[in-house]
């Protein structure tokens, strides 16, 4: 793994791209690393494309700017691949995740020829099948650490399970649900 | 042992108001510093602190129940960024003046227009006469340190004055990284109990605050505050002193960056300080050229003869504003690093550049075209532009 790890998001606003980055960032944080997680603020409205970031390093982080040549990117909303270049300065050793349900073969017209890998993961259906509802990113989440290499499976399940038992201890029903969505896309990732 | 966590600019500043726990906390929120009063209103409604939190109807009102508060004898702060600090314009004047310790947490934002919510210092450096130490921050660790220091400074006998700490908004503010909290004991211990010396609550010494001076008084009020930022500077350096004993982490009016050897340096202000760094590591480790940079920390009082006498062996500088002053030369920070190295005699080329405007990102590429130049300038004695901008679209550049 390279000293930097560098990662950019793109969602649509109210999707969770940002809070997935922070998450991330979180849960490398646990794991001993330094980490940044930001997001790049347009017009504030729910639906506009919006891009958040993260550096997760073994070394203290100083660099302030935006990441225009990320190992990883994440596209949480498909439909942003008409209108947004997502493999824009993406390193060729590295990877782009998408969120749909179609094949890397059907999506690769959409990518602007990029050369390096390429996933896919049907984050709406697995959000459906273990929770009942569309929440995309925590899958996405965990197959960007799948794909990615960041930390292991068990050291990411267990720390995401501590995060998920402090934020829904007055719903304890919804935990194992998100573990499992967890589960199925780590799965379906790698 | 510190605490190891992981916050964003705003939540550790948030933290340490928590660890202080003040008196009085009037705010109305706008962006990017409106989850500070945020996470302080959680903290009260939790119980956790006893803080007086006073909902205003504007910022005006915000800081004029914070100097009220504050002259009544308490310990009193604020938090706004852009316009909201605009809309404060007179009071800050009248905290300066009635030499009251009030502490901003200032989230820098432009100012509009056009409407922008991103980070620059357009809001701060227009605040830059009224009077306020302003001290800014690269990171969130120093943002955090920074906010404890700042009672300290401000109650100061000598100084009384009130104080600004300043973040890049979103760049810091929003943004998540590591930090290193100081215990609530230690905190408190640090900041200790606010015992005012006059205030309006003494039932035993009558006073007014801010009332009006005639002309045979006024130009005394000002000497005095003058004589208040002179005296602030060695404050500064002594309340630095003794939170690195208690931290390990030492703070001045700038820090030095691979300075001892350095022959081209830039002077910059907050978060883009950081990323500099990182280009400077970078050209020591490929081309073995002296890069080097002094970030400032403390620009109200300035300290003049302390920075040329950093900048005094290097054969260029670039002076990095992150704001307009419309004089159709340079920036703040170009004008007074100038004149602080016309005055030392110094004969380093220099040259100034805009960057950042409206949150406009500036990266380590860019950085290291900067210092491209100023080796290009160094040799010719031909400044690349005495006035510059980094990251301006290209048609635009040629008109400057």
């Amino acid at each position: 793994m390279k000293d930097t790890v560098e990662i950019r998001w793109h969602g649509r606003g109210g999707q969770g791209a940002k809070t997935a980055a922070l998450l991330l960032a979180d849960v490398a944080f646990k794991t001993g690393k330094y980490v940044q997680g930001f997001p790049e603020y347009g017009p504030e409205r729910m639906g506009a494309p919006i891009t958040a970031y993260n550096r997760i390093s073994s070394e203290p982080i100083t660099v302030h700017s935006n990441i225009y040549e990320p190992d990883y990117v994440v596209v949480v909303d498909e439909s942003l691949l008409e209108s947004i270049d997502v493999t824009k300065g993406l390193s060729k050793n590295g990877a782009v995740i998408i969120n749909s349900e179609h094949t890397k073969e059907e999506l690769a017209p959409m990518l602007h020829g990029y050369e390096g890998a390429v996933y896919t993961v049907n984050a709406k259906e697995i959000s459906i099948k273990a929770l009942g509802k569309n929440y995309p990113n925590s899958p996405m989440l965990a197959a960007t650490v799948a794909v990615s290499g960041i930390m292991d499976k068990d050291a990411f399940l267990g720390e995401m399970r501590a995060s998920f038992e402090h934020k829904f201890a007055k719903k304890p029903e919804v935990i194992d649900g998100n573990m499992q969505a967890l589960e199925m896309a780590f799965q379906e990732a790698v | 042992m510190a605490i190891r966590e992981r916050l964003s600019g705003n939540e550790a500043v948030a933290y340490a108001i928590k660890q202080i726990n003040p008196d009085v906390m009037p705010a109305f929120p706008i962006t990017p510093s409106t989850e500070i009063p945020q996470y302080v209103a959680t903290y009260i409604a939790n119980g956790e602190i006893d803080t007086e939190f006073i909902h205003v109807e504007s910022e005006h009102s915000a800081m004029s129940a914070t100097i009220g508060a504050s002259a009544a004898g308490a310990r009193a702060l604020t938090a706004t960024s852009s316009c909201g600090m605009a809309l404060m314009w007179e009071e800050l004047y009248v905290a300066a003046s009635d030499r009251l310790p009030i502490v901003l947490a200032l989230v820098n934002r432009a100012l509009t227009g056009p409407i922008n919510i991103n980070a620059d210092h357009s809001d701060s450096m227009g605040a830059r006469d009224s009077g306020w130490i302003q001290i800014y921050a690269e990171s969130n660790q120093e943002v955090y340190d920074n906010f404890i220091q700042a009672f300290p400074i401000a109650e100061n006998k000598k100084v009384h004055l009130p104080v600004m700490i300043c973040q890049d908004g979103f760049i810091t503010s929003h943004g998540v990284e590591n930090i290193l909290l100081v215990e609530d004991d230690k905190v408190k211990a640090f900041v200790g109990e606010y015992e005012p010396e006059h205030y309006l609550l003494n039932p035993n010494e009558k006073m007014a605050v801010g009332p009006y001076a005639v002309s045979n008084y006024y130009m005394e009020t000002k000497r005095a505050q003058r004589q208040a930022m002179i005296e602030a500077k060695q404050v500064i350096l002594d309340v630095a002193k003794k939170f690195e004993e208690m931290t390990g982490r030492s703070y001045s009016f700038f820090e030095e960056y691979k300075m001892e050897d350095a022959e081209y340096a830039v002077v910059i202000i907050g978060s883009a300080a950081g990323t500099c760094k990182a280009a400077i590591d970078h050209i020591r480790n490929t081309t073995g050229k002296k890069a080097g940079l002094v970030k400032i920390r403390v620009f109200r009082p300035f300290p003049e003869e302390e920075l040329a006498k950093a900048l005094a062996h290097v054969k260029a500088v670039a002076i990095m504003d992150r704001s307009e002053m419309f004089s159709a030369t340079g920036g703040p920070l170009g004008a007074e690093v100038r004149a602080a190295l016309y005055q030392a005699k110094s004969s380093a080329e220099t040259v100034n550049y805009f960057y950042g405007l409206g949150g406009r990102d500036i990266t380590v590429a860019d950085f290291e075209h900067v210092y491209e130049n100023l080796e290009k300038t160094a040799q010719t004695h031909e400044p690349i532009g005495m006035y510059g901008y980094i990251g301006l679209r290209s048609e635009q550049e040629k008109e400057v």
